[in-house]
């Protein structure tokens, strides 16, 4: 069918990859279904923006989309440089694109720390529900709020708080409630709180693959894996991208006489762009 | 090679690079605002969730046909690849959606 073998090769390793995305994202929704009341709403989660106090919801993940886009389109006009073979453009843009993709990385790990760091603290209950500390009008009470008073949100998130503190911090104020993160959750007022309180409860900073202050703990499984495995593509991308650029500049694909490299390692760096586009609704979005 | 007309220069690169940005500030500024008349219950979910969903599957397309080029590949090549993925994740998608009703409802 006059497709090159390794073209067609890496497009059947693409199909095979997006069924293996699309299988987890899937799982992702199915899991998100069945615990809807205790799991997070995203924009409860991603608040943070570098050198910005305050939440500033789905900015942050906006600007990764767009460092990601950004460099899918200069991986283009590599592929489009190399039809034309311009070696010098093509190393020009191949360079602009490892860069792209070293952002990118450099930008979920600054949102991985910030997810694992933790932000406002939640509550434990006994039969391991997460609770969110909230003020009579519903908005979410940090821990640091909880125990510094107002001036407190301001501070770093670094501190470990201990639960006698926040119990009694919270004991102390009745207008204080607990609510389940997800959205329409259960509402706890003070004295039913206290009650549940009183059966035993942890007090949870940040998230690991056991626990998470945003609520359900599989939200943050997923959330690490899906990431995760989009973030190593994104990586191996890069050292794809790395190798590549090498070889344009030691003139391989000039002496070969064609670019077919960079427009077969193009297909992958667009495919994770593409994955990153779904990863965007179902995570952040919807 | 026999390809279906391809484009030249680099303007038409810049077109499709505009219209994903112009498509993800949509999507961001709906994410941020939350109309409340998009809130409404629609296929089982808010409008806004499936304009999202719809937003990003004419993202997708635009990715795959025009900077994977598949759009200008022969058309062989095209159905191989678009086949199995528009058969296969809607019928998982569909599966998972219908199992999903009956466990939240157990």
């Amino acid at each position: 069918m006059r497709a090159e073998y390794g073209k067609l090769m890496m497009w059947f390793f693409l199909i095979s990859d997006a069924l293996t995305f699309s299988g987890f994202l899937t799982a992702y929704g199915f899991m998100r279904f069945k615990f809807e009341q205790s799991w997070p709403v995203a924009e409860a989660v991603f608040t943070h923006f570098p050198g910005v106090e305050g939440d500033q919801p789905l900015l942050y993940v906006a600007l990764m989309t767009f460092i990601l886009i950004m460099s899918s389109v200069t991986m283009v006009l590599a592929v489009n440089a190399g039809h034309e073979k311009k070696q010098g453009a093509v190393a020009w843009w191949m360079l602009a694109t490892i860069v792209g993709g070293a952002i990118f990385l450099g930008s979920q790990a600054w949102e991985w720390y910030h997810f694992i760091q933790g932000d406002k603290g939640a509550i434990e209950l006994a039969d391991t529900r997460i609770l969110k500390v909230a003020d009579a009008d519903g908005h979410v009470v940090s821990f640091s709020q909880m125990v510094h008073g107002e001036a407190g949100h301001a501070s770093n998130h670094d501190e470990e708080f201990n639960q006698s503190d926040v119990f009694a911090a919270f004991k102390a104020n009745p207008n204080w409630k607990l609510i389940e993160p997800g959205k329409a959750g259960a509402v706890y007022e003070h004295a039913e709180a206290m009650a549940l309180l009183g059966q035993g409860a942890d007090i949870v900073q940040g998230a690991n693959m056991h626990r998470n202050e945003y609520g359900h703990k599989l939200f943050a499984n997923f959330f690490f894996f899906i990431t995760g495995f989009h973030g190593f593509h994104v990586f191996s991308g890069v050292v794809f991208n790395f190798i590549l650029f090498y070889n344009v500049l030691l003139g391989t694909y000039e002496r070969r006489n064609h670019y077919g490299m960079v427009e077969k390692i193009g297909l992958y760096w667009h495919f994770v762009d593409l994955v990153w586009v779904f990863v965007f609704t179902f995570f952040y979005l919807v | 090679m026999g390809e279906h007309a391809h484009p030249t220069g680099t303007a038409w690169i810049w077109k499709i690079f505009w219209l994903l940005l112009a498509i993800t500030a949509v999507e961001v500024a709906l994410g941020i605002v939350k109309p409340e008349f998009l809130m409404v219950q629609f296929a089982g979910t808010s409008l806004l969730n499936v304009i999202f969903i719809g937003l990003t599957l004419v993202k997708a397309a635009y990715i795959v046909m025009y900077f994977m080029h598949l759009k200008f590949e022969e058309t062989f090549l095209q159905w191989t690849i678009y086949l199995p993925v528009l058969i296969l994740i809607p019928y998982l998608t569909f599966i998972l959606i219908a199992e999903g009703a009956q466990i939240y409802a157990a």
